[in-house]
């Protein structure tokens, strides 16, 4: 691997609990980001030329922590800059740093910056833009890229929520017990909805927007090493890399979108898998159910299917009736009645969904759905009318692109009987 | 003489490796592999998953089971185990037997992500 790539790992890991340890310093988001940043450009300068430290945060903790004092002083003295050496040179304070770095103030550190970023006032838009920012350290076209927005527009919406969380007075000191569990679970709803935008990009913007979902499971896995007794955190990190192992199978050359039983399983990410696997399991064993877990559970079970028709639909069934009482939801339902109709027949399944329409008449998925099940039954007329609606509400060219490939097959399956007779 | 090398690294750093410098590296590493397999001297190889998966069993009396790796220093690793298990339930299980064997210290329970037999000839 070459020294940038290298470096760049490096930073990248480093960064949550350097400026975590930063922010606690100085108090002030921007503060520390300048911080880390000149903690940064000075380590691509030092480290090829001295070799990388022992313990990269450390290091940029405590440069980043120097310079921005030394700045300080500058600006109050107006005195020349000391060499770089003089800052850079810290074997000694380096291992001292270290020491105090164990355990609770990494754990404290990671845990503020995520919970600021996650704080109450803040819409989720800008809780993702700021965490993906700040924790992940993405550039702020890089985020734009990824939200399909511009970079003035993102650039705006994280100066915003900076503003706000400075104005909101945010409380620099350690979380107290209750305050921590309700944060948590902000954060990963939060972390949920970052890999949501990656996971519902379109064929044709999935590779810009799939990063967002590596972003995400590197997110949660971080939570996770904080969290290490949570189950619904295993839930949600075990559910992230289900879904994403699937992220190969799931657009055909041509970016219309893959369903689940049409997939070439060979291209699913067995790494992933096993680790998301191996995550759920480990949760379940604390028989403390949640969502995340329910969720995971589910897509384990399809992950665990070699071929369709190995899936274990009563099953999946049973847990998004789980899933229904816990987050009683119309899209669970709506998501219960495909796993019904591969249990008990298209016919049950239609009627489940049935009482659904009017608080789904404006979503894609209802309509795709729908049409699905009045095609199984051969009411072609009427699937044709849904599959139409749910043309009209698609959210990308890929989700529209899929239900034409139905609306394709209705015509020539409805095409008159004696054509395919005549040779 | 079998000797075990134990390979221990940064998580976050090996964790943000990209997808390409993961693969760079498992393709310098196959070289050498190979080399030692083809002299008939590669036994076992694993790749563990990310410790987040991890479990631990204190030998205590009684034993404790715990998320996450072993995290004391004042022990020292001395062996391991590679055990099939359909769940962790069962691994957790196999731990508490051979733990009943040898009390005291702990055992780390980790799943393996890359395994390859290998075989040693010689």
């Amino acid at each position: 691997m070459t020294d940038t790539a290298w470096i760049d790992a490096a930073l990248t890991s480093a960064r949550p609990q350097a400026v975590g340890a930063l922010l606690r310093y100085f108090r002030n988001l921007d503060t520390a980001e300048e911080a880390f940043q000149n903690a940064c450009l000075r380590a691509l300068k030092s480290w090829p030329e001295n070799g990388p430290p022992r313990d990269p945060a450390a290091w940029l903790i405590m440069v980043g922590r120097n310079v921005a004092i030394d700045e300080v002083r500058r600006s109050r003295r107006q005195q020349p800059l000391p060499e770089d050496e003089a800052i850079s040179d810290l074997d000694d304070a380096e291992e001292q740093l270290a020491e105090r770095l164990d355990g609770s103030h990494y754990r404290d550190d990671i845990l503020r910056l995520l919970f600021i970023c996650c704080h109450p006032e803040l819409p989720a838009t800008q809780q993702i833009a700021l965490a993906l920012r700040i924790v992940s350290g993405l550039s702020v076209k890089q985020i734009a890229r990824a939200f399909l927005v511009s970079e003035a527009a993102m650039e705006q919406r994280i100066t915003r929520a900076k503003a706000r969380v400075a104005d909101a007075d945010v409380p620099f000191e350690t979380p107290g017990a209750v305050d921590r569990s309700e944060r948590l679970s902000a954060v990963a709803a939060m972390i949920y909805l970052i890999f949501n935008e990656g996971y519902s990009a379109g064929g044709d913007t999935a590779e810009i927007r799939g990063p967002l979902c590596e972003e995400a499971i590197r997110l949660a896995r971080l939570l996770l090493r904080l969290f290490q007794s949570e189950p619904e955190i295993m839930g949600l990190t075990a559910l992230l890399l289900l879904q994403h192992a699937r992220a190969a199978a799931r657009f055909d050359a041509d970016g219309a979108l893959v369903l689940l039983d049409d997939q070439d399983r060979s291209l699913w990410n067995r790494q992933l898998i096993a680790e998301g696997l191996a995550l759920i399991d480990k949760a379940m064993r604390h028989r403390r159910s949640g969502p995340y877990q329910v969720q995971a559970a589910i897509a384990a079970l399809h992950a665990r299917a070699a071929k369709p028709d190995e899936t274990d639909w009563t099953q999946i069934d049973l847990l998004y009736g789980a899933l229904e009482i816990m987050q009683p939801s119309p899209v669970v339902t709506l998501n219960r009645a495909v796993a019904v109709s591969k249990v008990r027949g298209p016919e049950a399944a239609l009627e489940m969904i049935e009482p659904l329409s009017s608080r789904l008449s404006n979503y894609f998925h209802y309509y795709g759905v729908r049409g699905a099940f009045l095609m199984q039954l051969a009411r072609n007329d009427e699937a044709r009318i849904a599959f139409d609606r749910a043309i009209a509400l698609a959210n990308t060219s890929a989700e529209a692109a899929h239900i034409r490939m139905h609306l394709d097959r209705l015509m020539r399956d409805s095409a008159p009987r004696n054509t395919k007779a005549v040779k | 003489m079998l000797y075990a090398i134990l390979c221990y690294h940064d998580e976050d750093l090996v964790g943000s490796w990209t997808k390409e410098q993961d693969a760079a590296v498992l393709k310098k590493l196959a070289v050498v592999q190979d080399k030692l397999a083809k002299q008939g001297r590669l036994g076992p190889v694993a790749r563990l998953l990310p410790t987040t998966s991890a479990t631990t069993l204190r030998k205590d009396d009684p034993p404790v089971v715990l998320d996450g790796p072993y995290a004391e220093t004042k022990e020292q690793l001395l062996g391991f185990y590679l055990v099939d298990c359909n769940n962790l339930d069962e691994a957790v299980d196999v731990a508490r037997d051979l733990g009943a064997a040898n009390p005291g210290g702990a055992y780390e329970i980790r799943p393996v992500g890359l395994f390859q037999p290998g075989e040693v000839t010689k």
